[in-house]
């Protein structure tokens, strides 16, 4: 037992200056957000103000991009709770195979790197003479979502015991039966947890839409044009700090869901 | 004992599905795979292919468009030395990111691993999380107010009067610049920060599946601390670590909004994909460029799965 029970001075230290060095940016666009300051990203901010609040609250273009990215989100997740259960049911549930094939085909989409979905896509788009649409943004945002639920939903599947599922039979229940009363309940906070990290993601993402997107602006389009071009410093902090709340929350909720199959994006 | 119970079901509306499901489980499966399957299979799959189609396609000088005839020439155009340049420019940053997050990233997930308590562990994981899932654009804006010319960084730098020692570190050749915004020191820093949570859960779950019992074995065997880290700890971690090196790596190479907004002009390999196929609608370069980190990734998780990184995922 020479092993040290108790971490060293250097040991800490190191990990509490990596994990204040993940999250001390986060805070400072809390401050941000209060700044008077609306020409250049002044610190320490000249003065605080709520007024920027009320500029953002009345700007059309703002809640426009909001709009189409909860639309596309919505949908997305949806679409991804469907495909992900049934791709995780058939998993989990026998030894086939290309199980192998099917779990990397699954993971493929976020495992590459979005530039390569993006393009991909605008590519097909292309050959295909498709148009650009909400519905081409929806298309690729479904495709990356499908892994995170597909990984929440699985990690319940393989915990859940298939002598259940036999018993409901035994007892003359119907196929819609067992799964609407005995695999339902089960899965249930799985899936939600599933599904809020997919509107998360598919919330937060830029890198695919700005492949697939044509004229229209998700919220993160907007914003990427504003770090790009700086017009509107002061409504963009405020957005900013919106965006990370907005985000925090199902990551929150699908972490506290999920507690105890600790299932994770990875 | 099917049979019985079969003959005791009431014929309601779903039963002979239930019954046909029940009989044959292969069609079962066949059927809850078939929607993921065709949606993956043709959207991802398929665009994949189109991506390698136009890759092998070129673009007419005079016109400006696609010529749809199977040639070379749009990846012979990869070797000039300038894309050369950009692909060599870019793996060169994948790798110092990667090292980077490893180095950074093992501490906290030794602490979390080895020595925090239910509490502090659960603490930790969501320190790891929350930046982790947090909006990239919301990290990467962080960093341009840090960075600018009146941000943090200058405040702090003025106000410690550690002026000459950023000039310094700006003057170095190639990575430095005329500020931390406009330099590769800037892109790397920001890379490393968005990316580095990715690092930090694999190498944790290689650290926790370590056996207690190994490390007192070794201990018994006479082994020092110091010994037991280097033979013992560090090769059954290093699974861990070439897993999140794949996502850090890969999603590094892919990166053309960081460097876009934090960092010199000179291209990577996601700017020159997103400017071949915007304005310039050269999608064949585009393509043949994103065909290289695709080559590059193949060969890294051929490497990463001889080394067991598979199983650390």
């Amino acid at each position: 037992m020479h092993f040290r029970k108790r971490a060293s001075l250097g040991l800490k230290a190191s990990a509490v200056c990596g994990l204040a060095f993940l999250h001390l940016p986060i805070l400072l666009i809390f401050l941000y957000a209060f700044t008077t300051e609306d020409k250049s990203y002044q610190f320490p901010p000249p003065g605080l103000t709520l007024k920027w609040f009320g500029v953002t609250w009345n700007r059309p273009d703002v809640w426009a991009s909001l709009q189409l990215s909860l639309e596309v989100a919505a949908v997305s997740t949806l679409l991804a709770l469907i495909l992900g259960t049934l791709c995780a049911a058939a998993v989990s549930r026998a030894k086939f195979f290309g199980r192998e094939a099917i779990s990397l085909l699954v993971i493929l989409p976020i495992a590459l790197p979005g530039i390569i979905t993006g393009i991909s896509l605008r590519s097909a788009y292309n050959i295909l003479d498709i148009p650009f649409s909400t519905f081409t943004i929806i298309l690729g945002h479904a495709t990356f979502c499908v892994v995170v639920v597909y990984n929440n939903a699985i990690a319940r599947f393989r915990r859940m015991s298939g002598s259940m599922i036999e018993a409901s039979f035994d007892l003359g229940a119907t196929g819609f039966q067992t799964f609407r009363y005995v695999v339902l309940p089960n899965l249930a906070t799985a899936l939600l947890a599933g599904g809020m990290l997919a509107f998360a993601l598919s919330f937060d993402e830029v890198i695919v839409t700005t492949f697939t997107a044509g004229q229209q602006q998700t919220l993160p389009i907007w914003m990427l044009e504003e770090l790009v071009r700086p017009r509107q410093r002061p409504v963009t902090n405020v957005v900013a700090m919106v965006v990370v709340m907005v985000t925090f929350l199902p990551i929150l909720g699908a972490y506290y869901l999920t507690r105890d199959t600790s299932a994770s994006r990875n | 004992m099917n049979s019985t119970t079969l003959a005791v079901r009431h014929s309601s509306p779903g039963s002979w599905l239930t019954d046909l499901f029940w009989n044959k489980p292969g069609l079962f499966i066949f059927c809850l795979l078939l929607p993921p399957l065709l949606w993956l299979g043709i959207i991802y799959i398929g665009s994949l292919f189109t991506l390698l189609l136009h890759s092998f396609f070129s673009i007419d000088e005079f016109s400006g468009l696609i010529r749809y005839e199977f040639t070379l020439k749009t990846y012979a155009e990869l070797l000039s030395p300038a894309n050369f340049d950009v692909i060599l420019r870019t793996i060169l940053m994948a790798c110092a990111v990667t090292l980077a997050a490893a180095l950074i990233a093992f501490p906290i997930a030794y602490y979390a691993a080895r020595y925090a308590n239910q509490k502090m562990k659960a603490l930790f994981y969501l320190g790891v999380m929350l930046p982790l899932w947090s909006s990239y654009l919301v990290k990467i804006y962080a960093w341009k107010l840090i960075l600018a010319k009146q941000g943090i960084v200058n405040w702090v730098v003025e106000g410690t009067g550690a002026t000459f020692l950023l000039n310094s570190v700006l003057s170095l050749p190639v990575v430095g610049g005329n500020s931390l915004a406009v330099s590769y020191i800037g892109t790397f820093i920001v890379l490393l920060y968005v990316w580095l949570p990715f690092m930090i859960l694999p190498v944790q779950a290689s650290l926790e599946r370590i056996p207690e019992s190994l490390l007192e074995a070794s201990g018994d065997l006479g082994a020092a601390p110091k010994q037991t880290f280097r033979l013992v700890i560090l090769p059954l971690a290093l699974p861990g670590v070439i897993a999140g090196s794949i996502f850090t790596f890969s999603l590094t190479m892919g990166d053309f909004i960081v460097p876009q907004i934090i960092g010199s002009s000179r291209r990577f390999i996601g700017q020159a994909v997103y400017a071949h196929q915007g304005t310039a609608g050269n999608i064949p370069l585009a393509a043949a460029f994103a065909v290289v980190p695709i080559v590059v990734m193949i060969i890294y998780l051929y490497f990463a799965k001889k080394r067991g990184a598979f199983d650390a995922l």
